[in-house]
């Protein structure tokens, strides 16, 4: 009889880990707590830095997992997880119990929640929005301020919850500099009226084709990037969205009415991960992501023997870092069930 | 007051929404290379004006993006357009010609007798 691997977590890691593993020949359970699987691609429209529609990542990964048998539960949380003497036992929220010989926990990431910033007025002023509320407004195709106009002049704040004590997050998401300048660029080709800027700390293009993204943005888009961090907006009477930011550049404060303020979320660990950490004893740390036992030779390996992880439960990855990453983790649970 | 050695403080803060960008368009569209500046400061330190005076391209290129003009017209006087900020440019941009164009812009610029 084959072994039996459970998969907690049917977004992009645990997809890509679910679909191998059934493809090694192995019994694989995918528990998702959603409805449908594909986690974060859901929300998002295009991707970067190619800006390929996110529903083909989606096909491949949901492909990869029907075409490999892959059980699929939906709708599943967990309750329990215990390893008892060779295998586990994880008892979900409708009562059933799986007995498994490894884990795979691929729990991903939450978006900071940006009203937590409350010195930039989300939830409370109408035309502060975030990049996952912009990503609804490309997939519906039109992208408006909250009275139904064109906005005109649109600001976008990097690093919100991210590299910021206050919000508790020491760590960079790494990959909301790139989602700000991808967004700026949808935004001046679908309104090429608009003025666009962007207010950064630091612009960190760290991955394959970003920076040569970054600056098609300035030179083909026009896109102002202006080198500070919001401290607060306001409202008007007519509800635009006033910003004060220092221009560390020019050495100088400056302020800027706007017609939209795009607020770009950072990565969190999961609260369905925070809870998991909990039930199974598995360790997290300073910056709340699950803690793999080394972090260069063992990032899918737990505390815990025969339980790994996958993707961005450890720590902010990208889609293409994600699918290496759940790729790992599949070796190392081939592995484990070899020698076990 | 002045006597008194009272005085009020002009604000020091950029109002983008009321500042005069003109120059700033009027370089962009001459050359769209200004755009690409990612204000590391290289054409500064490079600069031989700007080891012996208090002269900053990086600076000055900022304050034309931002509309803050005044101060820019007599900084620019001091630029010798030797070039050399250009080879040591990491983004290509033409500075040189961003200075000659400033100097056009400004002549050609009603609001700024020169």
């Amino acid at each position: 009889m084959s072994k039996h691997v459970v998969v907690i977590g049917g977004g992009v890691a645990g997809l890509e880990a679910a679909g191998r593993l059934s493809r090694e020949g192995l019994d694989v359970s995918l528990l998702e707590k959603d409805s449908i699987t594909g986690g974060h691609l859901n929300r998002w429209f295009k991707l970067f830095p190619d800006r390929r529609d996110s529903s083909e990542v989606k096909d491949y990964l949901e492909g990869l997992t029907h075409a490999n048998n892959v059980k699929l539960f939906t709708n599943v949380t967990i309750e329990k997880l215990n390893r008892d003497k060779d295998h586990f036992s994880v008892l979900t929220n409708d009562g059933k119990e799986l007995i498994a010989d490894a884990v795979v926990v691929a729990t991903g990431f939450d978006l900071f929640k940006s009203s937590r910033k409350e010195e930039y007025g989300y939830g409370i002023y109408d035309n502060v929005i975030t990049s996952a509320d912009l990503e609804d407004m490309f997939r519906k195709g039109e992208i408006t301020a909250a009275d139904g106009t064109v906005p005109k002049k649109i600001g976008i704040v990097h690093c919100v919850g991210s590299r910021d004590e206050k919000a508790g997050n020491l760590y960079c998401s790494k990959l909301c500099c790139v989602t700000a300048v991808k967004q700026a660029i949808e935004i001046r080709e679908h309104y090429p009226e608009s003025t666009l800027f962007c207010f950064y700390m630091d612009m960190r293009m760290g991955g394959a084709y970003y920076e040569e993204m970054y600056r098609e943005a300035q030179e083909v888009w026009s896109v102002n990037f202006i080198r500070g961090k919001v401290s607060e907006a306001s409202e008007t009477i007519d509800k635009k969205v006033v910003i004060k930011v220092e221009d560390t550049l020019a050495g100088r404060p400056l302020k800027m009415t706007l017609d939209l303020l795009i607020l770009m979320a950072g990565m969190e660990m999961s609260e369905g991960g925070i809870k998991l950490a909990g039930l199974a004893g598995l360790k997290t740390g300073d910056n709340r992501f699950f803690e793999a036992t080394d972090h260069h030779f063992g990032s899918n390996k737990s505390n815990v023997e025969g339980l790994f992880y996958a993707g961005t439960c450890t720590s902010p990855m990208n889609i293409t870092e994600t699918i290496s990453h759940a790729r790992a983790a599949v070796s190392e649970v081939v592995d484990y069930l070899k020698n076990s | 007051m002045e006597k008194f050695g009272f005085f009020i403080s002009k604000g020091r803060q950029i109002n983008y929404d009321s500042n005069d960008r003109s120059i700033a368009e009027y370089i962009y569209e001459r050359e769209p290379s200004f755009r690409r500046c990612i204000e590391c400061g290289g054409c500064s330190a490079t600069c031989t004006t700007g080891s012996m005076t208090k002269f900053s391209l990086r600076e000055l290129h900022i304050l034309i993006k931002r509309g803050e003009n005044d101060k820019v017209m007599e900084s620019l006087k001091k630029c010798m357009l030797c070039g050399k900020c250009i080879l040591v440019c990491p983004r290509g941009v033409n500075t040189r010609n961003i200075v000659v164009l400033a100097k056009q812009a400004f002549q050609k610029s009603a609001a700024y007798a020169i």
